[in-house]
Order: C-alpha cells, then sequence, then structure tokens
C-alpha cells in the first residue's frame, strides 16, 4: 500500500488553510485517488446535447479517465454509457462522434445495442445455454452512467452513488449558466466552430486555479498583451481598434481593475472572477444584437442579461465557463503531470454571426497551441510542475486575502484578487476526495 | 518585375523558408502584402476561416505582434528560444493568373520546431498565393495545413 491509499487523515494533511502540499500536483497516488474520488463523487461535465441532436447521434469522452460516450436514445433524452463492449472491452465508438442509427454494433464481434445501451443481439446465442450469461455483467449490455442530468442542454454525469445530487451540487452557481444561455434571443445555444485542444504537460489544477488567478495577467502576458498594445498604437491616428486588440488589451489592466471586479465564491469549490465587471465588459455592441434581446426579453430583462459580464466560472472540479463569450474549457486529467484541454465555442442561437466570430478569434487567440498568450501560461505551469520537486519547500502558498474569519463552503462576495477561490477549490478537493474513502483498519 | 516566371516563383518560397529558419521575421513579414494573410486551419479541408476555428488566421498586424513579442525581454516561453527548420519538396506552381495577378504554388514540407531538450516535428502542406505588387511578388495568403492538423498539440511557437 502507498502513502495515500485508505489514509483519510493524510489526505487531509495536504490542504491547510493558505497552502497545498505538492503532492496533490506531482504525486501519482494521489492521481490515481483523484480519478476514483474526485472524479467519481462529483457532476462532470461530459457535453452538450446540442453535439447530438438526431437519434443515434453519439459523442465520445471521458469522466476522469473513464471513457464514456454520450448518446441521443430513441425516447429523444441524452444517455451517458460506459464505452465499452461487455464482451471483450473494445470501445464501441470508431470515431469522437458520429451517428450510430437505430443500434451500437461491435466491429469485433457483431454484439448489438439499443442506444439507452441495453443488449440487443448476440449472434450464435444458444453457445451461451449453459454460460451463466443471465448472471454476468456482459447481459447488462453497454452499462449507464447511473446519474446523468441535462441542465439547459449542458449534460453531467455521477459515476459513483455517493456524492450530493445535481441542484444540491451546484445551487446557486448555475447562474453563470442561465446567463451563457439567456443570452441567445430563443434561449438556445449550439457547439459551433471546432474544438481547440492543447496538450499540457502540468497537473490539471494549476489550469484550474488560474482560471481565477487575477495577478498573473499584467505579468506572464505582457509579452503578448502589452506587445499588442503597442504595436497597435504604432497605427495612424484614427484607426479603428481591431477585434484582437479588443481581445487582448485588457489583459494588461491595473491590479486595480481586477481588485474592483470581485469574486464569487459557491459552496462545493465552484466561482467565478468579475463580479461587478470584467475584461469582458468593454467589448463593442455587435450590430442588430440589443435590438433582437429586446425584442425576446423586454429592455429590462435584457438589460440585465447584457449587463451580467461574469470572467471566468469555475466548476468543480474540471470545468470553466465564460457565459458572455461563450465559451467553455474543459481541463481533462491525463496523468499527475499531463492534462488535455479541450476549447468549445458555442453559437447563439438566432444571433448575428459576428458573436461567433468573435467567440472564435478569442478562442483562437488566447486558447490555441498556436496562442501566444497560452505559450506564456504554459511555461508557467511547466516550470511549477519541475519546480515543486524541490523537498526544501514542499507547500504552495494559497493565502492571498486570506481571512481568519473565512468559512468554507459558504457564498460570498470578496476582492477580486483574493485567493479565496483557490482555496475554496482545495475545501471542496478534500470533501470529495475523502468522502467514500475507505479508511484501512 | 512585371510577370514572375515559375522560377521566380519557386525561388521565392524558398527565400521565404529561409528567412523563418534563419530568424530574420522583419524581413519576412515584408513579404506579406500589407492585406496579407497567414492561415493555419484546424479542420481537415476547412474552407470557412471566419465561423470555423483555425490555429491561426493572422493579418499583418497580429503577425507584427508575434514577430516584435520574440525580441521581447519578458517573453518568457522564449528563455530560451525556440528554433525551427524546414525541408521543402520543390514547389509546384498550380495556377498563373497574369491578368489578375494571382499565382498559387503548392508545397510539401516537413517542419521541425525545437526548444532546451524537445523537438516536434510536423507534416505539413503550404498553399501561397502570391501578387506582384510595385515590382515585386507578396505574399497575398500563406495558408498551412498540418497533416494531423486536428491533433492536441503543445506549443506551437515560430511559423512554419
Amino acid at each position: 500500500m502507498g502513502k495515500y491509499r485508505g489514509n483519510v487523515e493524510a489526505i487531509k494533511a495536504l490542504i491547510r488553510e493558505t497552502e497545498v502540499h505538492r503532492d496533490v500536483y506531482v504525486d501519482d497516488e494521489v492521481f490515481a485517488l483523484e480519478m476514483e474520488h474526485v472524479f467519481g463523487n462529483t457532476w462532470v461535465y461530459v457535453g452538450h446535447e446540442s453535439q447530438v441532436p438526431n437519434h443515434g447521434d453519439y459523442f465520445a469522452t471521458t469522466v476522469g479517465l473513464q471513457p464514456v460516450l454520450m448518446v441521443r436514445h430513441s425516447d429523444d433524452t441524452v444517455r451517458v454509457l460506459h464505452n465499452r463492449c461487455p464482451h471483450k472491452g473494445t470501445r464501441i465508438t470508431a470515431e469522437g462522434c458520429g451517428n450510430t442509427g437505430k443500434f451500437f454494433r461491435c466491429p469485433y464481434h457483431a454484439w448489438s445495442f439499443k442506444t439507452d445501451g441495453s443488449l440487443l443481439a448476440i449472434p450464435l446465442r444458444q453457445g451461451y445455454e449453459h454460460a451463466g450469461i443471465e448472471q454476468s455483467h456482459a447481459v447488462l449490455g453497454l452499462a449507464p452512467v447511473r446519474h446523468v442530468h441535462n441542465y439547459r442542454g449542458f449534460i453531467f454525469a455521477k459515476l459513483n452513488d455517493v456524492g450530493p445530487g445535481f441542484e444540491e451540487f451546484f445551487g446557486e452557481s448555475l447562474t453563470s449558466f442561465d446567463n451563457m444561455v439567456d443570452r441567445s434571443p430563443v434561449g438556445k445555444l449550439e457547439v459551433a466552430g471546432g474544438v481547440l485542444r492543447y496538450m499540457h504537460n502540468c497537473n490539471w489544477k494549476m489550469l484550474v486555479e488560474n482560471q481565477t488567478d487575477t495577478c498573473h495577467p499584467m505579468v506572464a502576458h505582457e509579452s503578448s498583451a502589452g506587445t499588442a498594445i503597442k504595436v497597435w498604437k504604432q497605427l495612424p491616428e484614427g484607426s479603428k481598434k481591431p477585434m484582437a486588440v479588443e481581445i487582448y488589451g485588457p489583459f494588461m489592466s491595473s491590479y486595480e481593475f481586477f481588485e474592483n471586479m470581485g469574486i464569487k465564491v459557491f459552496p462545493n469549490g465552484h466561482g467565478y472572477t468579475g463580479v461587478h465587471h470584467s475584461i469582458h465588459s468593454d467589448y463593442s455592441a455587435i450590430p442588430g444584437y440589443y435590438d433582437k434581446m429586446v425584442a425576446a426579453y423586454g429592455e429590462n430583462r435584457a438589460k440585465a442579461i447584457l449587463g451580467e459580464n461574469r470572467h471566468n466560472t469555475c466548476y468543480f472540479p474540471n470545468l470553466m465557463i465564460k457565459g458572455p463569450i461563450q465559451l467553455i474549457r474543459v481541463f481533462k486529467p491525463l496523468a499527475a503531470n499531463k492534462t488535455l484541454v479541450e476549447s468549445w465555442t458555442f453559437r447563439l442561437v438566432d444571433a448575428p454571426d459576428m458573436l461567433l466570430e468573435r467567440t472564435l478569434v478569442y478562442n483562437r487567440l488566447i486558447n490555441a497551441p498556436t496562442s501566444v498568450v497560452g505559450h506564456d501560461d504554459l511555461e508557467m505551469y511547466e516550470r511549477a510542475q519541475e519546480g515543486l520537486h524541490v523537498d526544501a519547500n514542499q507547500w504552495v502558498n494559497i493565502g492571498r486575502l486570506y481571512e481568519p474569519s473565512e468559512q468554507a463552503d459558504m457564498t460570498a462576495v470578496i476582492n477580486g484578487t483574493s485567493e479565496r477561490q483557490m482555496r475554496n477549490q482545495f475545501h471542496a478537493w478534500s470533501k470529495f476526495m475523502t468522502m467514500s474513502m475507505q479508511q484501512a483498519g | 518585375m512585371k510577370v514572375p516566371s515559375n522560377q521566380d516563383l519557386v525561388d521565392f518560397v524558398l527565400h521565404e523558408t529561409r528567412l523563418i529558419d534563419t530568424h530574420r521575421l522583419d524581413e519576412w513579414l515584408d513579404l506579406f502584402a500589407d492585406d496579407g494573410i497567414y492561415w493555419m486551419p484546424l479542420e481537415w479541408g476547412q474552407t470557412d476561416p471566419r465561423l470555423t476555428a483555425s490555429l491561426m488566421h493572422e493579418d499583418k498586424l497580429l503577425l507584427k505582434v508575434r514577430v516584435e513579442r520574440l525580441k521581447g525581454n519578458r517573453t518568457f516561453s522564449q528563455k530560451p528560444k525556440s528554433r525551427c527548420h524546414h525541408v521543402l519538396q520543390t514547389p509546384q506552381v498550380d495556377k498563373r493568373d497574369e491578368a489578375a495577378n494571382r499565382y498559387v504554388t503548392w508545397t510539401p514540407m516537413h517542419y521541425v520546431e525545437t526548444r532546451l531538450d524537445q523537438q516536434d516535428l510536423y507534416a505539413a502542406w503550404a498553399t501561397h498565393t502570391l501578387a506582384v505588387i510595385d515590382g515585386t511578388l507578396k505574399i497575398k495568403l500563406k495558408r498551412v495545413d498540418i497533416v494531423n492538423c486536428d491533433a492536441a498539440f503543445g506549443n506551437i511557437q515560430l511559423f512554419m
């Protein structure tokens, strides 16, 4: 047995009020336990229903390290199934997405399954007459993930039976999803534009923490955002500010800007930056969009929806969404030191195309493997992944603007440069990590 | 030059690559027309750069930001700097439209980018759309299709 399995006290000791032990980022055993517990006991994002509009449409992905597929069943609901043939283990889906028709058919031995996962047929079934198949795993077909929830089109799954229900887990934090969806005049989103996939040689939590780290943009991104402003200022007087400069520019905002932006934290590790304003507040209006919103919602409600400018909302454990620009990032853990970052974009149904165009420009400039902003972030993560092996100091500090009266699992609004959301995440991490852990005797 | 020969077009592509590999990026930038674009699609056979994501779709302003950034003192991901190397097949002239002043070449290539102990190899096709402007050839569009354009990549920091 290793140091951490079956040792609740050792796991809890990794998280202190204002610091966390480096093993949460570098230790392989801790990583394996995260996959079992943190990614088992919480509601993890799977995909969006618009990816599977028709019966038989599927999308293959992972929850933690578990291969799953999301499929539109014949009763119109979206199901999440474990993505392996119950026979020999073959992954059922051929590609990342597609349409399987009325049933899945394993390409190895032609076992077939309905799109709710139930077993449809086995060739030469009489060969199993005395094989006890009715009592085996095999007869269950493609096992469904037991806990699945569709929130306004976003599909989440919880692998284990322990852990809170969907509404209890997310609570008021769901308002960030609401705002993103409400920005469509018809209240509907569609995945659009393609997904940017960016490989990171670092722990997944570094990426999550960075989403609410407001003290790094003006430092780490000076070379990109600062240079963009400089190059733009060399253009002739009166030149229109390009969309790209509108996007890069606010990364160079002052500490004061980020302090006043505010952070809101919620129970269970969720929280967002940009309570009062954000780097997305001052984008140019898109012609025709406001009028459509007013026609759909009335002026007051339209103003309220568009006046909300949340920056990054983190949903524990590994999802971040940007409501005002309809972009989400999924931080997929592959190993303690390896993370795949997927950045997905959405079209606001019935809104002008130019909104999607801007979202795609943002995604390309900030989240692509070719992004000059991404390059400097990744450099920091990889250097941290290396530096954390220093034995002389084994602790990572997350104490900025800590207050001794601070309580965990609370809703609170705080200064925008606080590291409280990081503390909030690690409190949730400790809770869900140990929730179902059996103490070794 | 008013009408470029096929050899002029081939020489241009070879010269362009040499400027990238030798880090003469200000001169490289000058090869682009004022409305020139560098495009690296994300999707296999992509036709739309606007409502489909790309890895890069940059005008001269954005390319200049990259080139200036590479010179910066606080460009942390370039300390130490990346290096790169191209191996090209002979560029093929696909289209010559003298009346429209439009010339298209197609160049299969291998591109290597290195930094510290890391070396990454990419296979790609470069399609150059060129025009004669004020007597010299300029890039209207350089399109780089990476063979595995939809794969998950680490940092790609220089120019293919």
